[in-house]
C-alpha cells in the first residue's frame, strides 16, 4: 500500500530544480507527482517517480541530499466534498497529517491526493476500511 | 596510586611558588647576560633581572614567540654554549621555518624527569615494558619518551614508528604493557589487532600514553574498549621540552603541569593580560630550569584553560585541560573570542559526526553578523519544513548558550562548502576593518 516519496534538499538558488529533474529524466526516471515547500533559505523538493530506489541513488551519487519517507496514495470522487470525507476519517481516527498535495490525476472523475500522515500503515488501513480507494504502490508508480 | 617524584608533584602552594621564585630568577639573569635577543627585549621593557624578585614579576616580561625562534634560526636562543649542548631536536617545520631546540645534560635530565613522571601517572614502573612508537630522530616524540622510560627503570623498546605487523608481533611476544604512540596510530593498530583477531587477552597491555595530535573523549573511549588499556593523554611541544609538559593521571579529568619546571599562564591572545583561573585563553610557558634553551612567556597558541588545588590523584600540580583550539584561528566577533573549533563540537554534539560548515562573518553598519553554513547530511535531513526548521533552532541555541554570541545558521546542500587539501576552509571574514 505504501508509495515511497524520494525527498531532496534543495537551497533557494536558481537551476536546482532543474538540475534535478534534467538528472532524473537523464535515467529515464517518470515524475508523477511533486510538491516543493519552501522556506527564505531552502526548500524541499518530493517527488514521487516510477523507479524511487534508482532515483535516490542517482540523485545521492550527484551529491544531493536524499531521504525517503513512506506516504500513501488515495483517490476521492472529484466533486466538493469529496476531500473531506477522506480527512474526515483520518481525523476520527487521530491521524495527524504532516503534508499533503495533490497528483496529475489520469483517471476521469477522480481526484488523487499524496498524504503524509503519522501513522501510514494504520491510516491506509482505516481508509480501506471506509471505503476510500489507497492506491497500491505500483499502481502509483505506473501513473 | 603511582606517583613518580611525590616530594615536587605533591608540594604545597607555597613552597612550590617559592621554588618557582627563585629558578624564575635565575632563568632571568641567565637569559639577560646570555641572550642578546631577551636583554634587548628586557631594556626596551626598561626592565633589569633586578626587576623580577619573585614569580609574581613574570607578568612583567615580554612574551616570546614562535617567530622569534625561526628570526633566530637555528641556535640564536641558546642561552648555553654550544660546547655544553648535548642534544639538538628541530620541529616538523609544517608551519614555517622549522625551529630548533637544543639540550644541556641538565636539560635532558629534566627531560628524563619530567617524562618519568608522565609514564609513572599512567601507571608504569620499573618492572614495565614500554613501546615507543613514536619516531625516533628530530621530532622529540620517540627520544623524549624513551629516555623517560630508562630513566623509570622500565624495559624500554626502542621500535619507533611505522611497521603495524611488527609493532603487533613485538607487543605480543615482548609482553608490551604500556604503549606510546599517537592517539590515532593507537586507534589504528587496535583495528589492525581485531583484523588479526588478537584480542586485550592475548596481551598484556595495561596503557597507553598517547598525544602530539588533538583527540576526542570519544576516541579515547574507542582505544580504551579495543586494546582493553588505560588511555592518558599527553601534551608538549618541542620549544618548551618536547612530550612531558602535561600529563594526564589515572583521574583522567586534566593534565598536570610539572609546574617546578615550566610555569604556565593562561592569557587574552588579543590583549595579553592573564586571565584568572578556570578562563579559557592562549597558553603561555615559561621555563624556569631550562639552560639550553630557556623561553620566557612563550605564547604556544594553543587555547586551554587552569585548574589549581589538590587532585584526587595526590598531586598538586596545576592541571591544564585538552587544547580546544588554536589562537591563530580565532576571530573577535562582537567582541567575543570565537574559535572556529568551538562551533565544530556544537554540530558534533547536535549530529554523531561534524558535518562540513563554513562561518561567515559581517559587519552590517557598525554591527558584527555571524552566519554558520552547515551542510545538511542524509542523517539529518528530513522531509519536512519544520524538522529543518528546528534542527536551525537547535544549532541557534547551542551556539548562543556556548559562544555567547547569536548566530544565523543556514543549512546548504552538501559539498557547496570549499575543500582544499588538508585543511578545511572555515571561515570567511568579510569584515573591512
Amino acid at each position: 500500500m505504501l508509495v515511497k516519496q524520494i525527498s531532496v534538499f534543495l537551497e533557494n538558488k536558481s537551476g536546482r530544480l532543474a538540475e534535478v529533474t534534467e538528472i532524473l529524466g537523464r535515467e529515464g526516471i517518470d515524475i508523477s507527482a511533486l510538491s516543493i515547500a519552501d522556506t527564505t533559505d531552502f526548500g524541499i523538493l518530493r517527488l514521487i517517480v516510477n523507479e524511487p530506489e534508482l532515483a535516490e541513488k542517482v540523485l545521492k551519487d550527484n551529491s544531493f541530499t536524499v531521504s525517503r519517507t513512506n506516504v500513501i496514495a488515495i483517490s476521492v470522487v472529484d466533486e466538493p466534498g469529496g476531500l473531506a470525507a477522506a480527512l474526515k476519517i483520518l481525523g476520527s481516527a487521530s491521524i495527524g497529517i504532516e503534508y499533503m498535495y495533490a497528483f496529475v490525476g489520469k483517471e476521469t472523475n477522480k481526484a488523487l491526493v499524496i498524504l503524509r500522515v503519522e501513522e501510514p500503515e494504520r491510516a491506509a488501513e482505516v481508509l480501506d476500511k471506509n471505503n476510500i480507494l489507497v492506491l497500491p504502490a505500483e499502481r502509483v508508480y505506473e501513473l | 596510586m603511582n606517583v613518580w617524584n611525590p616530594s615536587c608533584e605533591n608540594m604545597s602552594t607555597e613552597k612550590m611558588r617559592q621554588l618557582q621564585s627563585k629558578n624564575l630568577i635565575n632563568t632571568v639573569k641567565r637569559v639577560y647576560h646570555n641572550v642578546p635577543f631577551y636583554r634587548d627585549k628586557m631594556q626596551k621593557a626598561g626592565l633589569v633581572p633586578e626587576d623580577i624578585t619573585s614569580i609574581e614579576d613574570l607578568s612583567k616580561l615580554p612574551f616570546t614567540y614562535k617567530q622569534d625562534l625561526r628570526d633566530n634560526y637555528p641556535y640564536g636562543l641558546f642561552a648555553a654554549p654550544m660546547s655544553e649542548i648535548v642534544r639538538i631536536h628541530a620541529s616538523s617545520g609544517t608551519t614555517g621555518k622549522q625551529t630548533v631546540v637544543g639540550y644541556t645534560r641538565n636539560d635532558i635530565t629534566v627531560w628524563s624527569e619530567v617524562m618519568a613522571r608522565t609514564l609513572a601517572a599512567a601507571g608504569a614502573t620499573k618492572d614495565s615494558f614500554i613501546q615507543v612508537a613514536y619516531g625516533y630522530g628530530l621530532f622529540t616524540g620517540g627520544l623524549g619518551v624513551h629516555y623517560g622510560a630508562e630513566y623509570l627503570g622500565a624495559s624500554v623498546i626502542p621500535i619507533s614508528g611505522g611497521n603495524t605487523q611488527r609493532q603487533i608481533q613485538i607487543m605480543k611476544d615482548f609482553g608490551t604493557n604500556v604503549l606510546a604512540c599517537t592517539p590515532s596510530y593507537a586507534l589504528f593498530l587496535s583495528e589492525t589487532l581485531d583484523e588479526m583477531g588478537i584480542g586485550p587477552q592475548d596481551l598484556k597491555l595495561r596503557a597507553g600514553v598517547f598525544g602530539a595530535e588533538p583527540w576526542s573523549d570519544n576516541m579515547r573511549k574507542e582505544i580504551e574498549n579495543k586494546l582493553g588499556i588505560l588511555a592518558i593523554d599527553i601534551y608538549g611541544l618541542s620549544e618548551v621540552i618536547g612530550p612531558g609538559v602535561a600529563y594526564e593521571c589515572e583521574c583522567q579529568n586534566g593534565m598536570h603541569i610539572p609546574e617546578d619546571h615550566f610555569y604556565p599562564e593562561i592569557i587574552d591572545p588579543e590583549t595579553g593580560k592573564v586571565l584568572p583561573a578556570g578562563e579559557k585563553g592562549e597558553l603561555v610557558f615559561t621555563t624556569i630550569t631550562k639552560e639550553g634553551l630557556p623561553l620566557i612567556r612563550y605564547r604556544t597558541r594553543d587555547i586551554s584553560a587552569l585548574t589549581y588545588g589538590k587532585c584526587d590523584c595526590g598531586r598538586t600540580l596545576v592541571k591544564m585541560e585538552r587544547v580546544s583550539g588554536r589562537t591563530d584561528d580565532m576571530l573577535i566577533i562582537r567582541g567575543v573570542n570565537v574559535f572556529p573549533s568551538q562551533i565544530e563540537s556544537v554540530l558534533l554534539d547536535i549530529g554523531e559526526t561534524a558535518p562540513h560548515y563554513l562561518l561567515i562573518v559581517d559587519r552590517v553598519g557598525t554591527l558584527d553578523t555571524l552566519e554558520v553554513q552547515v551542510e545538511i547530511s542524509d542523517k539529518l535531513f528530513s522531509d519536512e519544513v519544520k524538522r529543518l526548521e528546528e534542527l536551525e533552532g537547535r544549532i541557534k541555541d547551542k551556539i548562543e548558550s556556548t559562544l555567547g554570541i547569536s548566530a544565523k545558521i543556514r543549512l546548504v546542500e552538501p559539498k557547496t562548502i570549499a575543500r582544499s587539501e588538508g585543511k578545511a576552509k572555515r571561515v570567511i571574514d568579510k569584515r573591512n576593518v
